[in-house]
């Protein structure tokens, strides 16, 4: 289980000191998907990366299951047990997928291992083991590959990072389907930052964050109604 | 079988990734003589009578051969100069793997200039590898300054994959290449320094031959204070097409110049050269990071894989 209590972030900007999350407390239960959605520039993919230690905690305590792993950097919390998939994922001259998923998963892979685990994301192992992992690679390739890191191995927490961006439809599908999976095991606890209805959709339970600060959170149930509710168009020029 | 000494074994492992075996065609060369040398069938190699060095004959018949042609140094104050030569008959498709290690533990400097021709004949496909090693706790420098000239006749395939491993002092790689109607060549160059080596790399290929083509991708990574310095030259004479890309990562108070230079003499002269020198990318020791690796090892897999 995590456990998010009272978790700031800020930033200093030119002497001025801006909040960039606020005072954010929630839990994911073992098994549990989280979705966190709202505007863009709310401060959910920051959240996230304060989750994984990329950003560093102002205030604030993260627990999993019962660690206080606060303090600890990216690879301790990493080998603590999350995972976490990239936005936008860095490409390595020189590395190829196979090697990438082999330092992922933490072992050597088999070519069907590697196969299966680049199919869960829609690649197919024959035409991509052997490619770098460079500037060749589309942006929707790049996409793919980096939630296959994720997934080739077992982890407490899984963190995506809008995994929808820049994906195809087909993949985009065969995605949801992975992530239905995993959710259906209930081996992981995933958080999803999306803003995508379908995944949305998969979560059993939501978290809008405004603002830096969350605006809303609870069952798919009580929260979702909200979420597409159409308020109408608020520019004074309209009839 | 000639009985290997400690030093010259671990060396060896080293550049020939423990390939080399004393069978089929390969010369050994150590501190400066021919410690011990094999023909095979289609490889026939011959000490030359008025300098230094070997000849290699590679008949047309050879097909898929390795030949293996190493030179250790591990006599400190050593300067070995050697001029080998290799003709490739037509048709021949052959892996010649060269290589030279330097031990040196003394206080004088250790160097091995290798002059190397290739004779390319029509149709021919060579694969070269060569590698470059140095180690011991003396401290005389290791220097290794290669030449490599290679003449590729109609058609003919040329790989050259060269490698600077560590520990070499100071290079100075010198590499001439002509080409004919239709002939190819790709190199891949990997060099690494730190402390503070000096490698400075020129390279000049003239495309002569109508449909020629060049790929050439240089790749370094220079550390603590060492300088690198990039001169590949790509020549268009005729149509013919090239790409020249040289990327460099740069660490801790290291310098790296890449001077990448296109020169097209013939409308039809297709010529593209890629040059960029930067240091680690945050991103990508993040995402290493995010994978369980401390940032020192997430560098070393950055590297690793980026002169791989």
């Amino acid at each position: 289980m995590l456990e998010v209590k009272n978790l700031t972030f800020e930033v200093n900007e030119n002497g001025i000191k801006r909040r960039i999350v606020k005072d954010i407390s929630f839990q994911v239960a073992d098994g549990e998907m989280l979705v966190i959605t709202g505007p863009n520039g709310g401060g959910k993919s920051t959240l996230a990366k304060v989750l994984m230690g990329i950003e560093k905690s102002s205030d604030g305590q993260i627990l999993l299951d019962g660690e206080d792993i606060t303090s600890y950097d990216i690879n301790h919390r990493a080998n603590a047990g999350i995972g976490f998939a990239f936005q936008q994922p860095p490409r390595f001259k020189g590395m190829t997928v196979r090697r990438l998923m082999t330092l992922s998963a933490g072992r050597e892979l088999t070519h069907a291992q590697c196969c299966r685990m680049l199919s869960m994301v829609g690649l197919c192992a024959q035409e991509y083991v052997d490619r770098e992992v460079d500037g060749t690679l589309s942006g929707g390739e790049m996409k793919r590959l980096e939630i296959a890191t994720v997934l080739a191995k077992p982890h407490k927490l899984c963190i995506f990072d809008e995994p929808e961006a820049g994906i195809d439809l087909w993949s985009f599908s065969m995605l949801v389907q992975q992530f239905e999976k995993i959710h259906l095991e209930k081996k992981e606890s995933l958080i999803l930052i999306s803003h995508q209805e379908r995944i949305i959709q998969m979560a059993d339970r939501i978290m809008v964050i405004e603002d830096g600060r969350i605006a809303s959170i609870g069952s798919r149930d009580d929260v979702l109604p909200g979420l597409f509710k159409d308020e109408g168009c608020a520019c004074p020029n309209r009839a | 079988m000639t009985e290997l000494d400690r030093i010259t074994a671990r060396i060896l492992e080293q550049i020939s990734g423990g390939e080399f075996r004393q069978k089929g065609a390969f010369n050994l060369r150590q501190n400066g003589t021919a410690l011990c040398h094999g023909d095979s069938e289609h490889v026939k190699i011959r000490k030359k009578e008025d300098k230094q060095g070997i000849d290699v004959y590679i008949d047309g018949d050879t097909d898929g051969e390795q030949v293996h042609i190493p030179v250790v140094v591990n006599a400190s104050g050593m300067t070995d100069i050697v001029y080998n030569d290799f003709y490739v008959a037509e048709g021949a498709n052959v892996t010649i793997v060269a290589g030279c290690g330097i031990h040196n533990s003394g206080c004088n400097e250790s160097r091995h200039d290798g002059i190397h021709s290739f004779h390319i004949a029509k149709s021919a496909n060579v694969r070269y590898e060569e590698k470059h090693y140095g180690e011991g706790e003396g401290t005389g420098a290791k220097v290794l300054n290669p030449v490599t000239n290679i003449y590729l006749e109609e058609d003919a395939v040329f790989t050259l994959d060269t490698a600077q491993i560590k520990g070499v002092d100071s290079t100075k790689r010198e590499t001439n290449i002509t080409m004919d109607k239709g002939a190819k060549l790709f190199v891949t160059e990997k060099l690494m320094t730190h402390d503070h080596q000096t490698a400075v790399s020129d390279m000049e290929v003239q495309m002569n031959g109508e449909d020629s083509s060049a790929q050439i991708i240089s790749r370094s990574v220079a550390k603590g204070t060492s300088t690198q310095v990039f001169h590949p030259r790509a020549v268009g004479n005729s149509k013919c097409h090239a790409h020249v890309q040289c990327d460099s990562i740069i660490m801790d108070q290291a310098q790296v110049s890449s001077i990448p230079e296109i020169n097209a003499k013939h409308l039809d002269a297709a010529i593209i050269h890629e040059a960029a020198i930067g240091r680690i990318n945050d991103e990508q020791l993040i995402k290493l990071r995010t994978l369980g690796m401390t940032e020192e090892e997430a560098e070393g897999v950055i590297i690793d894989n980026f002169l791989n």
